[in-house]
């Protein structure tokens, strides 16, 4: 902290030492910042790079029963690449995540737009009615949907109790559209958020500036609010896609058979099929999938950013 | 004079909206502590009567005490580490200027966009190829882990803003470097502290996957909650904790809405 001091030269100070005390402060500024960062890069390490690195060398590795052997082969990546039960699910997951995604940034934007420029005060009473819910168990709040889409649930017996419907209706319930109405739901303020914080982040002298030079409401939106917005809709489509395509709980609450995503596969191969490694390589391809669509979805977008900026 | 009627029309629009999709957004939860009144095991409409036999059955349900001693012991632990963790790497962050500065908290940043089953999964076998037997201690670490990027981003946006010369005037005016620490920096940090504290105990006490992966016999109040949703006649009891869990998080986040808003008033500008 006194370093900051030492910098500083006297006047009389030979040059010669005024440059070695530069260099001895921004190595000792390095060596205290990585000492201070050090615990946490250790468990970050430990924690997480270590063990995703043995999850690879485990998926190289095969199961016969209890019996792990570790000569390494591609073994389970051919069963994973022949059979198309496990493509179907890949596909499947990433097309339910995508359209989640997509549906609720679609969805979130008029409200955190709202929020952002249309509330004049109590902004931040708005903002903690909508993470409010997202307070509560995440099991529970899916759990909620089951209540209301099921058999003998919300819908259907209200339906059934007003004597619109005779049977209940059982399309709603058990298929990926569930799985779809679900995660939009329960990943609302993931992405109403980082929109919110983008557009509020937004110098309202530029909007001014562009009503000033002609622009009516629609033109400003697309030539000005719209492309400075973009980085929070980003940011919200990766928070909302990467999550979502490994999730567990909703899937199997409410996804039936035709709505499984890759967690379900990954979990039958830890806990009842009991093959580890294969189960291992399901979760090194999982992740290899949802790395590159990620990067090729931040490319994307920043292309488009430049071509509007 | 078109002009500002469309926007008048416009905000208008936005407003009914905002207010449908709070609807969307509450509908659902709040079928759980409706439904948690109802005296039936069976959760249908119209409700057959009012009861709170349902909140009774909890009292004395020693499985879920169990489970909910075992969520808090973990989540304290995971606050708490992860809080402390982070104080350290958020202060390397904002106050010093290093090579590798973005690489390293971009790993450090990382568990918050990893899929959590990948994080369990991995874990899991970490655990057992080192021979670390799973139990409460090792939710407590996997959690320890997903917390920890959102401690270092709540601490980070506390310090960005920290006026580095309150630090240099303590030591100009004689003090130690820990002495200012604990009498400058700490004071001006703490709401910081304590609105991490409250954020990450509030993701591990709610945080499943990684705990159905890395808990054995003892589970967490979630790994229960999972148990129990497979059996009809528990169900109502299960709405009745969900219930009383909804009641404790707006508590929880009342509690943080105001430490933060109490801390704002030193110490600069806090956004939102």
């Amino acid at each position: 902290m006194s370093d900051v001091a030492m910098t500083k030269p006297g006047h009389g100070t030979p040059s010669g030492l005024r440059r070695r005390l530069s260099r001895f402060y921004r190595a000792s500024q390095a060596l205290r910042g990585l000492t201070l960062a050090s615990p946490a890069l250790f468990v970050v390490v430990t924690l997480l790079a270590m063990p995703i690195a043995l999850l690879v060398l485990y998926s190289f590795w095969t199961q016969n029963y209890v019996d792990i052997d570790t000569n390494l082969t591609t073994a389970n990546y051919e069963k994973i690449a022949s059979r198309t039960i496990y493509l179907k699910v890949f596909l499947r997951s990433v097309g339910i995540s995508g359209l989640v995604t997509l549906l609720t940034v679609l969805l979130a934007y008029p409200l955190a737009y709202y929020v952002a420029f249309d509330v004049k005060r109590r902004k931040v009473i708005w903002l903690i009615l909508i993470t409010l819910p997202f307070w509560t168990s995440y099991l529970l709040r899916v759990f909620a949907w089951k209540i209301i889409l099921g058999y003998d649930g919300v819908i259907n017996s209200g339906l059934a109790w007003l004597g619109v419907i005779r049977e209940p209706l059982e399309f709603l319930l058990y298929n990926p559209t569930a799985v779809i109405i679900t995660l939009a739901h329960a990943w609302a303020a993931f992405a109403i958020l980082p929109i919110y914080v983008s557009l509020e982040k937004i110098d309202r002298s530029y909007l001014e500036a562009a009503t000033d030079l002609g622009d009516g409401p629609v033109a400003r939106f697309w030539r000005i609010t719209f492309p400075l917005s973009l980085p929070g809709v980003i940011a919200a489509s990766i928070v909302i896609f990467i999550p979502t395509v490994g999730d567990y709980v909703t899937p199997t609450l409410v996804g039936g058979p035709s709505g499984l995503m890759i967690a379900n596969l990954i979990q039958t191969q830890f806990s009842k099929a009991n093959d580890w490694p294969l189960g291992a390589a399901l979760a090194v391809a999982s992740m290899v999938t949802v790395t590159l669509i990620a990067c090729a979805f931040v490319l994307i977008a920043k292309k488009l950013t430049e071509r509007i900026g | 004079m078109s002009v500002t009627t469309f926007e008048k029309a416009g905000r208008r629009w936005r407003g009914g909206y905002a207010f449908f999709y709070l609807g969307f957004l509450y509908v659902p939860v709040l079928f759980l502590p409706l439904f948690s009144l109802n005296d039936s095991i069976y959760i249908a409409l119209p409700l057959k009567d009012l009861t709170f036999k349902w909140y009774a059955t909890l009292w004395t349900n020693e499985q879920m005490h169990a489970a909910l001693g075992n969520s808090l012991k973990v989540a304290v632990t995971a606050a708490v580490l992860s809080t402390a963790l982070a104080m350290f790497a958020a202060r390397a962050f904002t106050r010093y200027s290093f090579r590798g500065q973005r690489p390293v908290l971009g790993l450090v940043m990382l568990p918050m966009v990893m899929p959590e089953i990948i994080v369990g999964v991995s874990l899991l076998v970490l655990f057992s190829q080192v021979g670390i037997g799973l139990g409460l201690h090792s939710v407590a670490v996997g959690h320890t882990l997903i917390c920890l990027p959102f401690a270092v981003a709540v601490l980070m946006s506390r310090l960005e803003g920290f006026d580095k010369s309150l630090e240099e005037a303590s030591q100009d005016l004689g003090e130690t470097g820990w002495m200012t620490f604990w009498r400058v920096t700490f004071p001006l940090v703490m709401p910081g502290i304590v609105a991490s504290l409250l954020l990450t105990f509030t993701i591990s006490f709610d945080e499943f996957i990684i705990a159905f992966f890395l808990s054995s016999t003892e589970g967490t109040l979630p790994v229960f909650i999972w148990s129990q949703l497979r059996f009809p006649n528990k169900l109502p009891g299960t709405l009745a904790l969900g219930a009383l869990i909804l009641l404790s998080s707006f508590f929880v986040v009342a509690l943080a809405e105001w430490v933060r808003r109490r801390g704002s008033g030193i110490g600069g500008q806090t956004p939102l």
